[in-house]
């Protein structure tokens, strides 16, 4: 039958209602701030935002989105190659594509999108997408729906992407290489110096999606190509807006001439309305913010050591370097799920990823940080794990 | 690439840990059903076959692959 498949998701949401958790929905009831708020009818602290730089509630984009829906209106009610393309997104492409100092850019209207979009089209039968192994579902999404040869390599492992790229013999130089500046689950950082080098050895086009990072490192955001000093090596950037930018959509810059043709060649850009004009100038805003103030940027990794070290400390097994995220692993899922819950009744609201989501088979409770995260409420963060994750059966 | 039989012995090699079934595995064996091999699982072992053969296996094979020779089978045509 075409719905049975979904019955065990069924049973496993059944399961947790009967135990009175709900992990993945909880609602959100009122925002008190960029880092409080009442979930659940009770007031929490998020440490589970993407919300690195605390722009969401930064009243200049707020403004921004205001004057922006007063003189646009709420929505495009078009596609950007339709109705769609209003002075709002050229100015932001512009701006991307200044960021980095590229003659080109392409915003879109998700993250998703971008990344799952440019995946899908940029390579095609015949070609080779070689991504991560821990890359994020829009990468594997699109690469699936490429028709390309999808190939992966070991996480954050450059000696495996060169052995499959001496694989591949002559077709090494056309194959796109995906990979992640900083990653979501565990937030550790890509190496990219060494990536960049394995791909000035075999050639193929690398693709660096900065969605975790664009904000989070390098000199005025620009991610961890800038940072790690390989930029001139990245044939794609992708990005969102979500998270250091407070808002929503995706965004791709490149050297090349050709994403403007590639732009008219990607379903995922042609046949969706266009970002919201409010989205797009509060994005603005959260862009030269993020570009003028580095203070928030240190904010955030000061923030990303304390709750690494904190957690470390209490014996949890955590992510293998600081980040702006920064998980708990745990062995158990039943365990992982009564403690997420304890969290929340102790007003610490965190992320719970269990597999296959995960990378690792292990179950995760995932904290995001913020610049906007002030000292005592990380130290709250910190406490609240103390009582209700450390010692318990199942932290891996 | 490897032949049919080199890549069934190996890939029987690699399971035998697993096999908690008490029954022998072939190539008829099915990777998720009678050793229940998690997506993760799945990919260590493409991943340890790939190291072995010093080949790539694209996941694209994956859908068509349910069972031992089926996987071995896809080696050979690599």
């Amino acid at each position: 039958m075409l719905l049975d498949k979904f019955a065990p998701m069924a049973q496993i949401r059944a399961e947790l209602a009967a135990a009175g958790i709900r992990p993945f929905g909880a609602v959100t009831e009122r925002l008190t701030s960029a880092t409080e708020a009442v979930v659940e009818g009770r007031s929490v602290i998020l440490a589970g935002t993407n919300n690195y730089l605390g722009l969401s509630f930064d009243p200049r984009c707020i403004a921004a989105a205001q004057a922006a829906a007063t003189r646009w209106g709420t929505g495009t009610t078009g596609s950007r190659m339709a109705n769609g393309t209003f002075a709002e997104h050229l100015a932001l492409e512009a701006e991307l594509a200044e960021l980095y100092g590229l003659p080109h850019a392409m915003v879109f209207t998700t993250g998703f999108s971008a990344t799952q979009g440019l995946c899908a089209t940029l390579a095609g039968p015949g070609d080779v997408i070689l991504l991560d192994a821990d890359s994020h579902a829009s990468i594997y999404s699109g690469a699936q729906l490429s028709g390309a040869e999808v190939l992966r390599f070991r996480h954050n492992d450059p000696a495996d992407l060169e052995k499959r790229l001496r694989r591949l013999g002559a077709r090494a130089a056309d194959t796109l290489i995906v990979v992640e500046g900083i990653y979501s689950m565990l937030g550790d950082t890509a190496p990219l110096a060494e990536i960049a080098a394995v791909k000035r050895e075999y050639g193929g086009f690398l693709m660096v999606d900065e969605a975790h990072s664009l904000g989070v490192l390098g000199d005025q955001g620009r991610g961890a190509a800038a940072a790690a000093g390989v930029a001139a090596a990245v044939d794609f950037f992708v990005g969102t807006f979500s998270k250091s930018l407070g808002a929503i959509g995706g965004f791709c810059a490149s050297p090349h001439a050709a994403l403007e043709a590639v732009r008219f060649s990607t379903r995922a850009y042609i046949f969706t309305a266009s970002a919201s004009p409010s989205v797009v100038a509060s994005t603005r805003a959260a862009l030269a913010i993020m570009r003028a103030e580095p203070e928030l940027q240190r904010r955030l990794w000061a923030n990303a050591a304390r709750l690494h070290a904190g957690l470390r400390d209490l014996g949890l097994s955590v992510g293998p370097q600081p980040g702006p995220v920064v998980a708990v692993l745990m062995d158990d899922r039943d365990a992982a799920l009564a403690a997420w819950q304890r969290l929340l009744d102790a007003g610490v609201y965190v992320n719970l990823v269990v597999p296959p989501a995960s990378p690792t088979g292990a179950s995760l409770l995932r904290c995001s940080l913020s610049a906007a995260h002030s000292d005592a409420q990380i130290g709250r963060i910190i406490s609240a794990f103390a009582d209700c994750v450390a010692g318990v059966a199942g932290v891996a | 690439m490897p032949d049919y039989q080199t890549a069934v012995a190996y890939i029987l090699a690699l399971l035998e840990p697993r096999n908690r079934s008490g029954r022998p595995l072939t190539e008829a064996t099915d990777l998720v059903a009678d050793i229940g091999l998690s997506s993760l699982q799945v990919m260590e072992l493409i991943e340890r076959l790939e190291d072995h053969f010093d080949l790539s296996i694209p996941l694209n094979i994956l859908p068509d692959i349910t069972t031992v020779g089926d996987l071995a089978a896809k080696l050979r045509e690599l």
